[in-house]
């Protein structure tokens, strides 16, 4: 996006929001995101270089919530499209509101006066005002910043990822009846996935790509600290540790962060200071899910070796 | 920024002053590509733009950023990670990136050390070339148990200076010199010393539950200083031999890529984690495969009753669901050595994906055959029922050879009759029958039988038909022999499977 100064300013020549990565990390801190400098540095990036970020994952380790806190600290308003199986283009992108544009029509035929030839017809009911828009238009034509969420955008087939691409390239929706649609402004754009597919080439290319994993030891007790009020530093480190212990077993499903912070908020409600192996046994079903898993863990804690 | 030590002859870029690192850059993303990541063009002009907003010196934002843009399958991370080490380890003071560990940051560190040492035992050293390695081992236990980052970090650098023996020149990989560290550190000995430590730092009574979360905690310290000696190391020879030398030695094929057949240890453990999330992407993407594969014919009953909300009209045609069925699988897997890393892979990935057939059954053999279905019945964890396959199963017949014929042969007999039209056989080895008789009609009943059969094989295919392997022989009443190297191999073919 190379421009010159005596063209009129677009979207694309607007003040970075942030100064530093520091600042971003700063920043997302205060609004209870612990991020790692990959984290912090990608956010940054995004931002300078105008580009949608792609966060991928294991579930629970916060993707979801990366997005919602970046909204949170620029003030931006949240924009999230919600993928699942069969999205199409009218509930992703923009819909004509066909019942409204009927009655238009059956207006204009009621009318004593029928001097309106059909062209004018034609272009009044294609006009903004019987378009629907849906979130990805919404948040391109949004006047306010936005932060746009495209969350678990492996759920949707391949074929409609390519309704995507076209807004994460360049911020704009085309409309054939319309036109094209440039941004306002650009949205800090986050896609999340599960991983439980190849996202296609063409999206992979338009994005910068953030793996969030578990955190380290250090981070996740951090994050403990942060996210349970009135938490000890002796438990929040005692939570941390049985935690990647835990993860280090070959289970089916790791405890998420997500996990983490649910034990850690129930030990508190027992009034539990320190962890003991009944304890952790006790309350082994709130960090694991499967019955296999329960039962391989409660072996590995109490076994000696 | 002008002349490099870069050594490629890349045309700098229009930008006289960013030519440097433009072909830094390009330098770089020909050593990824080399390493077999994909990198597009637009990936390497993201990075480009990119490392323009990065404050460079900022060592651990740089390699971020670069991986951000260039990097897009976390798989590939590690790899990336070794290339970009390498490439960028010497290349720092040049290009003002900085090393992360100033020099002059450890020596001060190393000085207050000293002095805190000398404070505290009272005899005065002039520096830690005069320590004993008693002395040694004594900080570095103190290093680990304090989880001290910078200390870990000087004492790895004086380890590999005095114990890794590196000289100039020689031909050498850089595991030699990390096992010669290693060896006379003697870091497992330290873990029992550091446990021993705080068991006696508890006063002596340590549950369980807290030794192991002890243990953990210095195993993965140990790991990390493991980690400083290997970077070390690895800078060490860097600046020996060049970074492109390097790189080709320390290039390691990517999980997906690596041959079942001649894998590492590490090499099976990074396999052996790269299959899970494999096996649920297959069987999400099988799973949709089914439900929107084809368009069931016309269902009339159901279009003439929407009709009538037409008033008569057929407006809305309707079809069938489609059911395809389930094909019901039956493995048999030869396990001897040679070929066992890829039977058991293949089991695995079977195993995982199991409720994508109607019904899986699997065989082992040697020269011997059992079935082993029940193994994988009685207990949901893969792992362990692969372990009863090895342990358990009863496959030898005579000397513990593989003897396809005879295996088949009894198989045939005992089972069959169990073989329908519904049935898909999947023949897992590398028909190396050590010169026994082939007994191949076996497999040519089966295909009248079955509805399909198929071999895998997890020998290259130029290995095919050389020496004692008949692959060509069985594969001509099969409806075909796959090469199933590695998982992307065995991917597709289960891809192509159900």
């Amino acid at each position: 996006m190379t421009t010159t100064d005596s063209t009129p300013t677009t979207p694309f020549d607007a003040e970075p929001r942030f100064e530093s990565v520091q600042e971003v990390r700063d920043a997302l801190r205060d609004s209870s995101y612990l991020a790692d400098d990959g984290i912090s540095g990608i956010v940054y990036l995004a931002d300078r270089l105008n580009k949608p970020i792609l966060v991928e994952g294991p579930a629970g380790t916060g993707k979801t919530q990366l997005a919602k806190s970046v909204a949170e600290m620029t003030g931006a308003k949240l924009i999230r499209l919600q993928c699942y199986e069969g999205l199409d283009e009218s509930k992703a992108l923009y819909e004509w509101n066909y019942k409204k544009q009927l009655l238009r029509i059956q207006t204009e035929r009621g009318g004593d006066e029928g001097n309106e030839d059909w062209t004018d017809v034609k272009d009044d009911i294609f006009s903004d005002e019987f378009l629907l828009t849906r979130p990805l238009l919404e948040a391109i034509t949004a006047d306010e910043p936005v932060v746009l969420l495209i969350d678990e955008v492996d759920r949707v087939e391949v074929e409609t990822e390519a309704l995507l691409l076209e807004i994460l390239s360049d911020y704009q929706v085309s409309i054939p009846e319309l036109g094209t649609i440039a941004a306002k402004q650009i949205p800090l754009v986050f896609l999340t996935s599960n991983n439980t597919r190849e996202l296609s080439e063409a999206l992979k290319r338009r994005c910068l790509y953030l793996h969030v994993d578990y955190p380290q030891l250090e981070r996740e007790k951090e994050i403990v600290l942060a996210k349970t009020p009135g938490i000890t530093d002796n438990l929040a480190d005692q939570v941390a540790r049985i935690v990647r212990s835990i993860r280090q077993l070959d289970l089916k499903k790791s405890p998420s962060v997500s996990e983490t912070l649910d034990w850690a908020r129930t030990l508190m409600l027992l009034n539990i200071e320190t962890i003991d192996e009944q304890v952790a046994k006790e309350t082994l079903n709130i960090l694991l899910k499967y019955q296999t898993d329960i039962a391989k863990a409660t072996k590995e804690l109490s076994v000696d070796d | 920024m002008t002349d490099t030590a870069s050594s490629r002859s890349v045309t700098p870029g229009p930008d006289a002053s960013n030519g440097g690192m433009l072909n830094l850059l390009n330098g770089f993303v020909i050593e990824l590509r080399n390493a077999g990541l994909p990198v597009s063009l637009t990936e390497n002009l993201d990075a480009m733009e990119a490392v323009q907003h990065i404050p460079i010196e900022d060592r651990d934002a740089f390699k971020y950023a670069l991986g951000a843009t260039l990097i897009k399958n976390h798989a590939h991370w590690r790899s990336f990670e070794t290339v970009f080490e390498v490439y960028f380890s010497l290349r720092g003071p040049e290009y003002r990136i900085a090393e992360g560990d100033g020099d002059t940051d450890l020596d001060e560190l190393w000085r207050e050390m000293q002095e805190a040492q000398q404070q505290g035992e009272g005899n005065g050293q002039g520096g830690m070339d005069g320590m004993t390695p008693e002395e040694i081992a004594q900080m570095l236990m103190q290093a680990l148990m304090n989880g001290d980052q910078g200390m870990m970090r000087a004492m790895a650098k004086q380890a590999v200076q005095r114990f890794a023996g590196m000289e100039p020149g020689r031909p050498v990989g850089g595991t030699y010199y990390l096992y010669r560290t290693l060896r006379n550190l003697d870091l497992d000995n330290m873990l029992e010393k550091m446990m021993d430590a705080s068991r006696d730092e508890a006063s002596g009574d340590l549950t369980s539950l807290e030794e192991r979360l002890e243990k953990e905690e210095y195993e993965d310290r140990i790991e990390k200083f493991k980690g400083e000696i290997e970077a070390e190391i690895r800078r060490r020879l860097v600046a020996d031999r060049g970074a492109e030398a390097m790189a080709k030695t320390l290039r390691k094929p990517l999980p997906e890529d690596v041959e079942f057949m001649h894998a590492s240890r590490d090499e099976m453990v990074a396999l052996k984690k790269s299959l899970y999330p494999l096996t649920r992407k297959l069987a999400a993407r099988l799973a949709r495969k089914r439900r929107h594969g084809r368009k069931g014919p016309l269902d009339f009953r159901n279009t003439v009753r929407h009709s009538l909300s037409y008033g008569g009209v057929p407006a809305e045609p309707k079809f069938k669901y489609p059911r395809p069925s389930k094909p019901e699988l039956i493995v048999i897997a030869d396990i001897s050595g040679s070929v066992a890393a890829f039977a058991r892979f293949t089991l695995m990935l079977v195993y995982a994906i199991q409720n994508q057939f109607s019904k899986v059954r699997s065989f082992v053999f040697i020269d011997g055959i059992d079935e082993v279905t029940d193994y994988f019945k009685a207990t949901e964890d893969i792992q362990e029922a692969i372990h009863r396959v090895n342990t358990e199963a009863d496959v030898v017949w005579v000397d513990g050879h593989s003897d396809y014929g005879h295996a088949f042969e009894a198989w045939w007999n005992k089972y069959g009759k169990d073989v329908g039209p519904k049935s898909t056989v999947l023949l897992l080895g590398d028909a190396r029958n050590n010169y026994h008789a082939s007994q191949s009609w076996v497999v040519k009943e089966i295909q009248q039988k079955a509805r399909h059969v198929y071999w895998l094989n997890p020998e290259p295919k130029s290995y095919w038909n050389t020496g004692d392997s008949i692959v060509g022989e069985y594969g001509t009443h099969t409806d075909g022999v796959y090469e199933c190297r590695n998982l992307r191999q065995l991917e597709s073919f289960v891809d192509l499977l159900a």
